[in-house]
């Protein structure tokens, strides 16, 4: 295996995916993203340079609309979604 | 009579609508019957329900169902079109719904722990539009969750099983709509395909699927996963109601800002039995190594058959095939960790117990609430767009993409439609499959790169193994190029259908 994934690169993409893994699920995850990035390599065999990187298929700009309110009021639906509200407002834990 | 004709074989007993059980009706048919005043948009749903409830126990294709809803619409539909207030071409039509996909009001899942409780207070552009057409929403479909799999394995309200052989997956992420569709528990359903999650179960399960021109229909409401490959399509029993469906459901929306504003979504114009002339292109390397000997010999047969109806069928090398899926796997896992950041246990969804503080809350909920595949698919979208492997990752693959969009560029410029297999194999058994997520993600090498490129593809039924599984045949156009593939793949089945009476 060409691609070996340190604990620390597990830790640090842990961070930014926002998941905490159990110890196995990290020993788990360290083989499957080797082995994947492996694979991915394969993408090193061609060629690609001054070839421009297509994020979208069609030529789409930037759409825009007038700023004009066309939704109605669905505060109370939306919500009926949250696992803690109050007063109308979303209700997180303490952030200091 | 050839091999290729088995695949259509449930298809020899049905006769004119007046002599067909209402069961046995395409979409279409209904629909025609219910106008007629044959049948009602009531005795349908009643129909369906009885027959959900009769096989839902073994197949399991719905995550949730709405009796009550949907009897309440039906009785409301079927009073509109006896008053001519709606008489587009489905209306009263039963129709289920793959669970990312926003019905108001209505439970919607992803098959994920994570939006176990989630009720959306809007609907998704598609549902509007089928609403608008009479459509009554029996209930939402069993699929992997966040639609990331092939199997609809990883959903986290258990397996759905193939109508076809119950020890077998339906194929997936579409997996709860394609079996629907087979066990005859809706008339028609919607799925969404971001690397072959409607054309694969399709394959598998034996019904038409199709994935449209991405920016054909409406991403709103469509939960997202990979956003720039996904697009919401067809499950459908035959090609005519796989055009009727697209018909009703394509639509340019602003709410979706890479909505395409096309003039030619009449698709039902383009069943016609005709492709004398076609240029059909048959890719050298869709036939290699990993192909089933028996899928093989059906798709050729199928190629032959359109062939003795005029078409002009060539061999040719499409190339870059074997590096469509390493693009797609970066590509869609970084759009999906990104994508999946709005699930934190705050505005919806599950939110763990026992946290301390927001960040230690945000991961908790995350790891409680995803499976194994989406967690295994975020973690690597977070590596391949993190500082460092960005270059070498995701743009790398962004570049391949645009060799591999060039590729079926030149194609086109000699080919009307591509044709090959939809997947390898036929259906595996169920535990196959995610033992070796890395096997697992081979089986899509000829769906991926449909989507990387945007283009429009079917799958259509081409025949049967010898295990009794169906075979998929896929044809692939350019981009806005769907009558044509709607063209084609009618006139298939008509040759098909004649073939069979014969």
């Amino acid at each position: 295996m060409a691609n070996v994934i340190t604990d620390e690169t597990i830790e640090y993409v842990g961070i930014l995916a926002k998941l905490e893994l159990s110890k196995e699920e990290q020993e788990q995850a360290k083989k499957d993203m080797g082995r994947m990035l492996d694979y991915i390599d394969k993408l090193g065999e061609l060629d690609t340079e001054g070839i421009e990187p297509m994020s979208h298929v069609f030529p789409v700009q930037n759409v825009f609309r007038e700023d004009s309110i066309v939704n109605s009021d669905t505060r109370e639906e939306f919500l009926a979604n949250a696992p803690e509200q109050k007063d109308g407002m979303f209700v997180v834990p303490k952030t200091f | 009579m050839g091999k290729w004709t088995d695949g259509v074989s449930r298809l020899k007993e049905r006769h004119r609508y007046g002599l067909m059980r209402i069961q046995d009706m395409t979409a279409v048919e209904l629909a025609v019957a219910i106008k007629e005043g044959k049948t009602t948009a009531v005795d349908a749903v009643r129909e369906t329900i009885a027959r959900i409830e009769e096989k839902e126990e073994l197949y399991h294709c719905y995550v949730t169902l709405d009796r009550e809803g949907a009897l309440e619409r039906a009785k409301d539909v079927q009073a509109k079109i006896e008053a001519g207030e709606i008489s587009a071409p489905l209306a009263g039509v039963p129709v289920a719904i793959k669970d990312n996909i926003c019905t108001k009001g209505m439970l919607t899942t992803c098959a994920s722990k994570i939006l176990g409780n989630f009720v959306p207070a809007y609907s998704a552009q598609a549902i509007c539009n089928l609403l608008r057409n009479g459509a009554i929403i029996l209930g939402k479909t069993n699929m992997d969750e966040f639609a990331m799999g092939s199997t609809t394995e990883t959903s986290a309200f258990g397996v759905t099983r193939n109508p076809w052989d119950p020890a077998r997956v339906p194929g997936g992420s579409s997996g709860g709509s394609a079996a629907a569709v087979a066990a005859g528990e809706c008339y028609y359903a919607l799925g969404s395909d971001t690397g072959g999650s409607i054309r694969q179960p399709a394959s598998f399960c034996g019904v038409v699927g199709m994935k449209p021109t991405y920016g054909t229909v409406s991403r709103y409401g469509l939960i997202a996963y990979g956003s720039s490959l996904d697009q919401i399509g067809p499950l459908t029993k035959d090609v005519a109601d796989c055009a009727a469906v697209l018909e009703s459901i394509a639509s340019y929306d602003t709410k979706d800002s890479t909505s395409m504003r096309r003039q030619d979504t009449d698709f039902t114009s383009a069943l016609i039995a005709d492709v004398k002339g076609l240029r059909i292109g048959i890719p050298d390397d869709y036939f290699k190594e990993g192909l089933d000997g028996e899928v093989k010999a059906a798709v050729l047969q199928a190629a032959k058959a359109l062939e003795e109806k005029g078409a002009i069928v060539e061999h040719f090398d499409l190339s870059l095939v074997e590096y469509a899926i390493p693009t797609y796997y970066t590509i869609a896992a970084a759009e999906a960790s990104s994508n999946l950041e709005r699930f934190d246990g705050i505005k919806y969804g599950y939110r763990a117990t026992d946290y301390k503080g927001l960040h230690h809350m945000y991961k908790k909920s995350r790891s409680e609430g995803f499976g194994e595949e989406v967690k295994r698919r975020i973690m690597l979208g977070s590596f391949v767009l993190s500082s460092g492997y960005y270059d070498a990752y995701y743009l790398k693959a962004l570049k391949v993409k645009a060799l591999i969009k060039k590729a079926f560029n030149d194609a086109f410029m000699k080919y009307d439609v591509i044709l090959g297999p939809t997947a390898p194999t036929t259906a595996p058994k169920l535990g196959e499959s995610l033992a070796d997520p890395l096997k697992m993600y081979l089986g899509d090498i000829y769906t991926i790169a449909v989507n990387l490129a945007g283009l429009p593809a079917i799958s259509v039924p081409c025949g049967i193994d010898k295990a009794g599984l169906p075979i998929g045949l896929q044809l692939i156009g350019d981009c806005f190029q769907e009558k044509k593939l709607l063209q084609t793949a009618y006139t298939y089945e008509k040759a098909c259908r004649e073939a069979a009476i014969i």
